[in-house]
């Protein structure tokens, strides 16, 4: 089992990202679980979600302490948050940023990857969403969801609700994050 | 079809799957998204239950009387100060034998506000004359409330149905849940059909006084009914296997690894299933322990409890409730049922989990190593 932990800020759909990654496991035949922060949410505010992912059916509903990865979505919670703070050690952490991982001064052991999520969701929604888009990127990083699962789960959480257009521009910023991820 | 969904989802799902005709609702954290859900399926046309938008919890409750009094199929759900607001009709609803369903999000009690899960709640409502049913999974939530209906409505039975879940640790939860079809679900809980309802064209009294000549009978025949709603719940749960293939333990408890075990934990809800991972890990270690998880609090199983327990030496009671100025209720009630027996295990109560503190793995296990030694109530923090 592995368990993950999303930072964002209130309104930038750090949950949906939980939702959309738990739902796009299940499709891979994997076993998955996902809650948000509990609590009153506020916009901006630091906010978290955590997800777990495992081949066997999950019974620990524990919050979770320890992460194996952590997702930033957006870069000025490291000066407010400690978005390290239990990760394991050599535990993967993906941050949203322009930054290379070597210019952020976390000299921890972990494994640090960095992609520019933001300059891709204006090109493709000319917006800053970078919920979804991130997703492309862990699943290129940790391979614990497919690229193809991951489509399928944005249709299932977005054609019925906020309509084809929506859907199609999220599977785009996905896949060009996906792409650009190393 | 199994789909990854919101434990909230699932009971408006599972409320769906039973065609209430009439749901007053009134929105409270965390049980808010059931109802949102449901106001969802009305205004798609997918489900044609008329929504009552009533001004607060008593009138929730007292709208789901009036409409179930009238013969209809009820659902309504509510958490904490909306609990505490309904307490008065809650028993007027028992004492008519109107079997209306509802969902708790069992959240703290005030003061000091809080938003978060314990069951003080409806633990505080133990005495309404509800049956309650505590659940620890989405799927769970779901099949659950479909069992309540049947079992609510069955005409030995005639009580009200409590489905409570944790708010916020389940109630906000997504995970997989195998989502049951229309006409199964219509073959196993069928229409429903009253044994007396409010009729212009045939008028009766429901609820009138009970003179201290009668009043007593009522009562006594409630708590039978009650009594006697032990072996329907089991019946239902075996019905419910028969059509879905899937059951939770006899209905009224559910216990893991218990049968060779030395030790017991024993806890409702989801502690339950963060349990199931410390007996497996203490398993491993050479403990002999197992789980017994009391879906029903409301008929309590005393029997079927003392059943599961011929070889435990002893059981440690998670409560995530108290009552001030004696103990957890789980524990009271577990070591009472224990009292005439001649072989009595040590029981040793822990309150845990209260206003939202997370239960872990570690509270779990120091609560086993604690049975090992005395016998107070502690506190796990």
């Amino acid at each position: 089992m592995i368990e993950i932990r999303i930072h964002g800020r209130g309104g930038q759909g750090a949950v949906t990202t939980g939702q959309i990654m738990a739902i796009a496991a299940f499709y891979d035949n994997k076993q998955s679980q996902t809650f948000p922060m509990f609590g009153v949410e506020r916009s901006g505010a630091p906010v978290q979600a955590f997800a777990r992912i495992s081949d066997e059916k999950i019974n620990i509903r524990s919050q979770i302490y320890n992460p194996d990865i952590v997702i930033v979505l957006d870069a000025s919670l490291l000066e407010t948050v400690d978005v390290t703070s239990g990760l394991k050690e050599k535990g993967t952490l993906i941050i949203n940023t322009n930054k290379k991982p070597s210019d952020l001064n976390i000299n921890r052991n972990f494994n640090i990857r960095t992609v520019d999520a933001t300059s891709i969701a204006l090109k493709i929604f000319g917006r800053p969403i970078v919920n979804t888009p991130m997703l492309g990127a862990f699943s290129k990083i940790t391979k614990e969801i497919s690229l193809n699962s991951l489509t399928k789960a944005i249709d299932e959480t977005f054609l019925k609700t906020k309509g084809k257009k929506i859907a199609e521009l999220n599977k785009k910023a996905i896949t060009a994050v996906y792409n650009q991820t190393k | 079809m199994k789909k990854v969904i919101e434990a909230s989802t699932a009971v408006a799902l599972g409320v769906k799957l039973c065609e209430p005709g009439v749901i007053p609702m009134y929105p409270i954290t965390p049980q808010t998204h059931i109802v949102e859900r449901l106001a969802d399926y009305i205004n798609d046309g997918l489900l044609s239950s008329e929504m009552i938008h009533v001004e607060s919890e008593h009138s929730a409750i007292s709208a789901a009387l009036g409409a179930e009094a009238m013969g209809v199929r009820t659902f309504t759900a509510t958490a904490s100060q909306g609990l505490a607001l309904m307490h008065e009709i809650l028993f007027v609803v028992a004492g008519m034998r109107l079997p209306v369903v509802m969902a708790v999000a069992n959240r703290a009690l005030s003061a000091p506000i809080n938003i978060w899960n314990d069951h003080q709640d409806s633990i505080s409502e133990r005495d309404s004359g509800w049956i309650q049913l505590y659940v620890e999974s989405a799927q769970e939530a779901l099949d659950t409330i479909i069992q309540a209906y049947k079992i609510a409505e069955n005409r030995k039975v005639l009580l009200p149905v409590m489905v409570c879940l944790d708010g916020f640790t389940l109630s906000h939860v997504y995970e997989p849940v195998d989502i049951l079809k229309q006409e199964d679900v219509n073959k196993f809980l069928p229409q429903y059909n009253p044994l007396f309802k409010l009729d212009p064209k045939k008028p009766i009294t429901m609820g009138p006084i009970g003179f201290p000549n009668t009043y007593m009978e009522f009562r006594k025949q409630t708590h039978d009914t009650m009594l006697d709603s032990i072996n329907i719940i089991k019946d239902v749960n075996n019905q419910f296997k028969e059509s879905f293939n899937r059951s939770y333990g006899n209905g009224l408890i559910e216990t893991y690894k218990i049968e060779d075990a030395n030790y017991a934990i024993a806890a409702m809800g989801t502690a339950c299933s963060t349990t199931r991972v410390v007996v497996d890990e203490l398993r491993k270690q050479g403990k002999k322990v197992g789980l017994i998880k009391i879906k029903s609090f409301r008929p309590f199983p005393k029997q079927e409890i003392i059943s599961c327990c011929k070889n435990i030496k002893g059981i440690a009671v998670i409560d995530r409730n108290i009552s001030l100025g004696n103990e957890g209720a789980l524990y009271t009630e577990l070591r009472s049922a224990f009292y005439n027996q001649n072989k009595k295990p040590i029981i040793k109560g822990f309150i845990a989990g209260l206003g939202g503190r997370d239960i872990t793995p570690d509270h779990i296990k120091t609560a086993f190593k604690k049975i090992e030694n005395s016998s107070d109530t502690e506190w796990l923090l």
